[in-house]
């Protein structure tokens, strides 16, 4: 037990130093939830309404890679909310891993954590306290968007079985967070090991369920993310399911337990190398450090987009085999054939891609916040270099990278679709230009992340809320009939 | 004498805090000066100032004759800086950070950044975060010393230091004093500063209460004495500039201002000194009793 000591002690300290991002965070997933649910009422009173709109949704490739298939067409719970189960799922286990990662090592990171072991602190105090802490939300946060589902109209089990499908995403990704915590030496690097596990999740899924029938539909099954979503909410609640990742999570907190047994305070599993004892030529002006600092993250997210950019050009190619009904066959039509609905399922693609590409744009830019707090700016600013030079240089990078990864994606989707539809010529050109016109959108989230560090570096990090909203604005606007002004304020 | 540093009626605030308040500053070029002040008396503030990070809210600065503010990049070539918090890129190793830092500056000697890694016995392979923090702040001191600058500005450079090291960063002082280069070194280790600088100025709350030579100051402060003498002296306490005497039958002990030294030594040689300790007053002295009254402020609210 001595282990453990200290654990309440530290609950109690990161509940207090995280009194206001908890709660809003709960109430923006509640309110999501049951906002969507009870637009969707009004939206489909009856089970034909409910048929027609599934079909359409199972028909798209598009929908079903983004959000997964309607399991039962009639069911008025899955109708409203399928767009909420795995995308939902996605963001409550982005939320809890990032959150353990936050009570661990970046406190790791930053001197803090050797403060407190110092004192009576058991050796999985830490990590525990972080588990509970995530662990706890989510699950709070689960419970009331159950209750929530229910009080707006929603079967009970059905919503019971909802609620189960972000707490379970919710829980196995604070086990992954436990386990990557243990194994970077920077807090960056673990959110970013976290956010490949995760994309992979989501991708794996995508993948098998927009599989054809015949095909490998099982893909989804390698995924947690995707365990969460068969538990299928208001459409069998297999209750069951729910062990899976629940299983999941034990697994990997047994696992940060032992690596974390078996390694020093501030040092991770993997190791730094050592580096060169001399800086090479070209490191020499705020723009080579700059590159230096963003290249290793720059590369990993490259990698991912050349990766989904092939997988949706890839899916692309089964358009066809979605439209098999009489009833999709005459939209498709109107929508100006399976080449139309296929360029219009790529450029929803496209235009996911260039939302995440902004993600990568503010973490970009935020670095000028993280620079400057701690205290690395400094010395750079008492050499010959001016403040404009030292910002311009993580700017460039922000623009140059985002640039990158937007023509890495559509060079991979062009690729594959060009390959798999047998008409290079044409896909490539053409998923090339519609990656680049997210450019300016990108360009413009980034900008403002400038502008909020020269007006008020304090709240800069709150860019990351009005990245949220853009893509709620984005996802659920038209669902909720918000206004177009709304609307076109994202972009 | 040219001022490489020259400020006047500096004050600065952070919200409620007055980090400044009307501070004066003066170091002449090819002067090693001493920045003397406990925790929190704005030394980190005033370096910030003078180097244009910070804007001061009131008051003149000129540093190197040029405005720190306005002129920030120009003048950081002629300088180097080492802050008090080092912190170093987690994904690049030492011997990068003082390549970089000096190139910034406009170039360092290399056979100097050598000679200094080897004295301070650095390795300049690892990676930031493998540094301890006595280890990040040599890299910083390599970077500046290694630099052919005419003005140093080291912030409580050896903090992290150990005792040897310590002795390494001595005497690489005493060589750029040598090279007739400026150091402004802010500290608040006494005995440091008592070996290394030429002029001192102390810090509190955000003024400069005291400045001046090592000796000038010490004028300002008492020696102490223990005399056996041959007889019972008479009259001491009517001395002026006597503090604290204690006489027992032929022994003496006693401060005396520095300034009133021959009075007393007359007095006591009237009664034949037997013998005698005289002990030099310590700029640690010098300090508490600019300080006691803070010390006896503490005690007060303590109560
Ligand atoms: N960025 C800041 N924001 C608020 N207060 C500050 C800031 N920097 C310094 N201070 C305050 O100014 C005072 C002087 O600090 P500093 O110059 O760092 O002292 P020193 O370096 O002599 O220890 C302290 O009371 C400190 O708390
Ligand atoms: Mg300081």
């Amino acid at each position: 037990m001595k282990d453990f000591a200290g654990t309440a002690t530290l609950v109690r300290l990161a509940l207090r130093r995280d009194r206001v991002l908890l709660p809003v965070w709960i109430v923006v997933f509640v309110a999501m939830a049951a906002g969507s649910a009870q637009a969707s009422i009004d939206l489909y009173p009856d089970v034909a309404s409910r048929v027609s709109a599934a079909s359409t949704t199972n028909s798209s490739p598009a929908l079903v890679s983004l959000y997964g298939r309607i399991f039962d067409p009639t069911s008025l719970g899955e109708v409203s909310l399928f767009k909420l189960t795995a995308f939902g799922a996605l963001l409550v286990a982005l939320l809890a891993a990032m959150l353990v990662v936050r009570h661990t090592r970046t406190e790791e990171e930053a001197g803090r954590l050797e403060l407190l072991s110092a004192g009576v602190l058991g050796r999985y105090a830490v990590v525990t306290a972080a588990l509970i802490v995530s662990g706890g939300m989510v699950i709070v946060l689960g419970l009331l968007t159950s209750l929530s589902l229910i009080g707006v109209g929603l079967g009970v089990s059905g919503s019971l079985a909802f609620g189960l499908v972000w707490i379970t995403a919710g829980l196995a990704f604070a086990g992954v967070g436990a386990v990557t915590a243990q194994l970077t030496e920077g807090a960056r690097a673990a959110n970013g090991l976290t956010a490949v596990v995760l994309g992979v999740s989501y991708v794996l899924r995508a993948l098998g369920d927009s599989a054809a029938s015949d095909g490998p539909r099982w893909i989804s099954w390698l995924s947690p993310i995707g365990w969460s979503q068969q538990i299928r909410a208001y459409a069998g609640d297999r209750f069951w399911v729910a062990l899976l990742p629940l299983a999941l999570m034990v697994i990997l907190v047994a696992a940060a337990y032992r690596l974390l047994s078996r390694r020093d305070i501030g040092a991770g599993l993997l190791r730094a190398r050592p580096g060169p004892a001399t800086a090479s030529r070209w490191l020499r002006s705020p723009l080579a450090l700059a590159w230096r600092l963003h290249r290793g993250s720059l590369y990993a997210w490259g990698f991912g987009f050349l990766l989904l950019g092939f997988i949706v050009g890839n899916i692309a190619s089964n358009v066809e085999g979605f439209v098999t009904s009489d009833s999709a066959r005459k939209m498709v039509e109107k929508l100006g054939g399976v080449e139309g609905i296929t360029d219009a399922f790529l450029s929803t693609e496209m235009g996911m891609l260039g939302l995440i590409a902004s993600a990568f744009g503010i973490q970009a830019a935020l670095r000028l916040r993280s620079e400057e707090t701690s205290l690395r700016a400094e010395p750079l600013l008492a050499t010959g270099i001016t403040r404009s030079r030292w910002l311009a240089s993580h700017v460039l990078m922000a623009l140059f990278g985002t640039s990158v990864l937007v023509l890495v994606g559509g060079l991979g989707s062009g690729i594959s679709s060009g390959a798999s539809l047998g008409n290079m010529n044409r896909q490539l050109p053409r998923m090339l230009a519609a990656a680049l016109v997210q450019l300016p959108a990108i360009w413009l989230v980034t900008a403002l992340v400038v502008i909020l560090f020269g007006l008020a570096p304090k709240l800069v990090t709150a860019t990351w809320a009005l990245f949220a909203t853009f893509l709620l604005l984005g996802q659920f606007g038209p669902l909720f009939n918000l206004p177009d002004s709304v609307m076109n304020i994202s972009p | 004498m040219t001022s490489a540093i020259v400020s006047s009626g500096l004050h600065k605030s952070f919200g409620s805090t007055h980090a400044l308040d009307g501070l004066d500053l003066d170091v002449a070029t090819g002067e090693v000066h001493g920045f003397l002040g406990p925790n929190g008396a704005g030394k980190s503030t005033t370096i910030r100032v003078l180097l244009g990070l910070l804007k001061a809210d009131a008051g003149e600065v000129s540093l190197l004759d040029g405005d720190p503010w306005r002129d920030a990049a120009q003048l950081h070539k002629r300088l180097a800086y080492v802050p008090g918090d080092v912190n170093l890129w987690p994904n690049l190793s030492g011997g990068e950070v003082i390549d970089l830092l000096g190139r910034l500056r406009g170039g360092l000697d290399p056979k100097k950044r050598d000679d200094l890694l080897q004295r301070f016995d650095l390795d300049p392979t690892k990676k930031g975060r493998a540094y301890s923090k006595g280890n990040r702040q040599k890299v910083a001191l390599v970077a500046a010393l290694a630099s052919d600058v005419e003005l140093l500005i080291l912030d409580e450079p050896t903090s992290g230091l150990d005792p040897l090291m310590e002795e390494v960063f001595r005497q690489c002082i005493e060589e750029e004093r040598h090279r007739d280069r400026t150091v402004l070194l802010s500290s608040h280790i006494l005995s440091e500063v008592e070996a290394l600088c030429d002029r001192v100025s102390i810090i509190r709350r955000g003024k400069v209460v005291e400045s001046g030579t090592l000796a000038g100051l010490r004028h300002l402060t008492r020696t102490s004495i223990q005399a056996e003498l041959s007889a019972a002296p008479m009259g001491l306490d009517r001395l002026p500039g006597v503090h604290g005497l204690d006489v027992e039958g032929n022994r003496v002990r006693c401060e005396v201002d520095t300034a009133q030294l021959d009075g007393l030594m007359k007095e006591l040689s009237e009664a034949g000194i037997k013998s005698l300790v005289a002990q030099p007053p310590t700029l640690e002295e010098l300090f508490l009793r600019h300080y006691e009254d803070d010390g006896v402020a503490l005690e007060a609210a303590s109560r």
